[in-house]
């Protein structure tokens, strides 16, 4: 993070404290923990590796830090890294084999396809430990009037967590920052534009879209994680398969993916929006909300590619020049 | 259990049966890739609405069930024909990764739709056919049935590639895009056609599926991935290959369920998949 962002973070710390009701205090968290997974699908996305398989990643983060505490009674605090090291583990499983042997744009996407459904049926097989479609809920520690647990890292006041989820979508800013700033930008763009091309001037391709894949797969899995200890609940739709992969890759597009700021703009959005239907028309209508959602989504596909900040990036500097 | 039993020999004959009908859904899904080089991410949901229009043709009109599957045939192949014009066309020329995900925004879409016009509720066409009775071993007929039709669909498509003025064009504009306009073929006229055929195909997949499931919004997203799978395993475009990977991914699907579980079946079926991109990454038949 930039020295001069230090204010506007400053700010956003003190809005839980002026909102007026817990509701948006949770709306809020949701917003930063998404935008956080989001912003790692982008350091992969904005370079052309566009992968189905973060739902995959948040899968493992959000289940192996719930069961590890409810099997062993393994704190998060290590849970966590654990769910963290397997997503990586499995990153490194997939995107070793495809980036050695070229395989690329649609057939990556199917082959991360697989794995996102293998991770899915593998949680619903595994109904006996997970609870399989049901899903599975962390054994709670806040009985008795206890307010907090540190190690079991479970909060009743909605506004701890909105500081842990506030750091770590800053630190997937500062991630995003460090890659934009790095060689390895040059180095992926390169890639992207011939692959070829790149590897015959000394680009490692292997290498380089390895390193951002091990990265935007903890980032994603760090993001599971925080969301199943906020959430208190997993579920095998809502944190792994492939309605959570097309959730990533569309509110990544909406915002704009390739802008530092594009998927936090796509996670207010999707969610303002989502939030809005239902609060709008109410649940009397059943999922009119996600047909308008999908519908949106189709439109922004086809004539805004590049997202709602990317193409005000691109109105400013049509009106600067 | 036995290691090999009478229920393992049924299993397996289910297995080919299952691998009929993924093989048809693969076609389309693979003409429609050869020809337009785009995927259908929402193939499968194509096929829920066909589905859903045969259960409200036959099941609430009343109509009689061969009228409702003509129907479901043809009102599939116009929404393949929409998809192309509608959505497609206009990121044609885009980048080859947004004409993925806008047919995966058309995949969430259609199921919101379906589940805004026709709620969550499983609904089945209430029709008990016969099992074939072979000894021990007991087939369903549906099956069956779904198995030869589905044959049948792909022999008539293979004789049309083949033998047809059409048909021939089809596969010429597969082969290379470029050329093809100079010889006089209109490629827009010739992705209309395509996409109806298609569409046509998802739509005659819808009425084989309906007499063996129940239908409901998200049941694409049983059949979508495994279609991908399937077409990818085969070398995307490469129909023979799919067919013969449908065959393949339908014995992992049911021997593997039938020795675990259903759900394990399909654990092992996409882990194969895994494995094999990494040893055959054009797929099973696919050319470098």
């Amino acid at each position: 993070m930039d020295r001069r962002w230090w204010p506007s973070l400053a700010v956003l710390a003190v809005l839980p404290w002026i909102v007026p009701s817990s509701y948006i205090v949770h709306l809020m968290v949701q917003v930063l923990l998404w935008s956080f997974i989001y912003t790692g699908w982008s350091l992969m996305g904005r370079f052309g590796l566009v992968s189905f398989g973060h739902g995959a990643f948040m899968g493992i983060g959000a289940y192996v830090v719930v069961l590890m505490w409810n099997l062993y009674g393994l704190s998060p605090w290590l849970g966590i890294p654990l769910g963290i090291v397997l997503a990586v583990a499995c990153a490194v499983l997939i995107g070793y084999p495809c980036f050695r042997f070229g395989i690329a744009g649609h057939y990556f996407a199917l082959v991360t396809l697989a794995l996102t459904e293998v991770v899915r049926s593998l949680i619903v097989a595994l109904r006996d430990f997970t609870g399989g479609s049901l899903g599975i809920t962390p054994t709670n520690v806040l009985t008795d009037g206890t307010t907090w647990s540190i190690t079991a890292l479970q909060f009743a006041d909605k506004k701890v967590f909105f500081y842990i989820a506030l750091a770590a979508w800053a630190f997937g800013i500062w991630v995003w920052n460090r890659i934009d700033r790095s060689m390895m930008r040059y180095a992926m763009e390169a890639i992207g534009s011939d692959e070829q091309a790149s590897a015959s001037v000394g680009v490692n391709v292997t290498r380089t879209k390895l390193t951002i894949t091990i990265i935007s797969a903890a980032l994603t899995a760090l993001g599971g994680a925080l969301f199943a200890q906020y959430q208190q609940y997993v579920n095998p739709e809502t944190v792994a398969g492939i309605g959570v992969s097309l959730q990533i890759v569309f509110a990544v597009i909406a915002g704009g993916m390739f802008v530092r700021f594009g998927p936090t703009v796509g996670a207010v959005f999707t969610l303002l929006l989502t939030e809005g239907l239902r609060v709008g028309i109410g649940n009397k209508i059943n999922a009119l909300d996600s047909t308008i959602y999908g519908l949106m989504l189709v439109m922004f596909i086809i004539y805004m590619p590049s997202g709602i900040l990317g193409k005000l990036f691109e109105k400013m500097r049509g009106a600067r020049a | 259990m036995q290691f090999f039993d009478i229920f393992l020999l049924e299993t397996i004959l289910n297995g080919l049966l299952f691998g009929g009908v993924l093989a048809l859904l693969a076609l389309g899904l693979n003409l429609i890739f050869g020809v337009i080089d785009v995927v259908w991410i929402c193939y499968a949901e194509l096929m829920m609405l066909g589905m859903y229009c045969v259960f409200f043709l036959h099941k609430v009109h009343g109509l009689p069930l061969f009228v409702a599957f003509g129907a479901a045939i043809v009102v599939v192949s116009v929404l393949g024909v929409l998809l192309h014009v509608l959505v497609i066309k206009p990121v044609l020329n885009g980048e080859p990764i947004n004409q993925l995900l806008v047919t995966g925004g058309v995949l969430t879409l259609l199921q919101a739709a379906a589940t805004l016009a026709f709620g969550i509720d499983f609904r089945n066409l209430g029709i008990a056919m016969p099992s074939l009775v072979l000894g021990e071993i007991s087939l369903p007929w549906s099956r069956i049935a779904a198995a030869m039709t589905a044959l049948v669909a792909m022999t008539c498509l293979y004789v049309f590639l083949k033998k047809t003025y059409l048909g021939t064009a089809i596969r010429a504009i597969s082969q290379d895009r470029a050329i093809m306009p100079l010889m006089g073929v209109n490629p827009a006229k010739i992705y209309l056609i395509t996409s109806a055929i298609g569409g046509g195909l998802a739509g005659l997949g819808a009425c084989l599926l309906v007499l063996q499931y129940d239908v409901h919004p998200a049941i694409g997203l049983s059949f979508g991935p495994l279609t991908f799978m399937v077409c990818v395993l085969g070398g995307l475009g490469n129909m023979l290959g799919g067919f013969i990977a449908a065959f393949i991914f339908a014995q992992l699907i049911s021997v593997g369920g039938f020795y675990f579980h259903l759900e394990w079946g399909y654990v092992m079926a996409f882990g194969f998949f895994i494995i094999m991109m990494f040893a055959r990454p054009q797929g099973l038949l696919g050319s470098k």
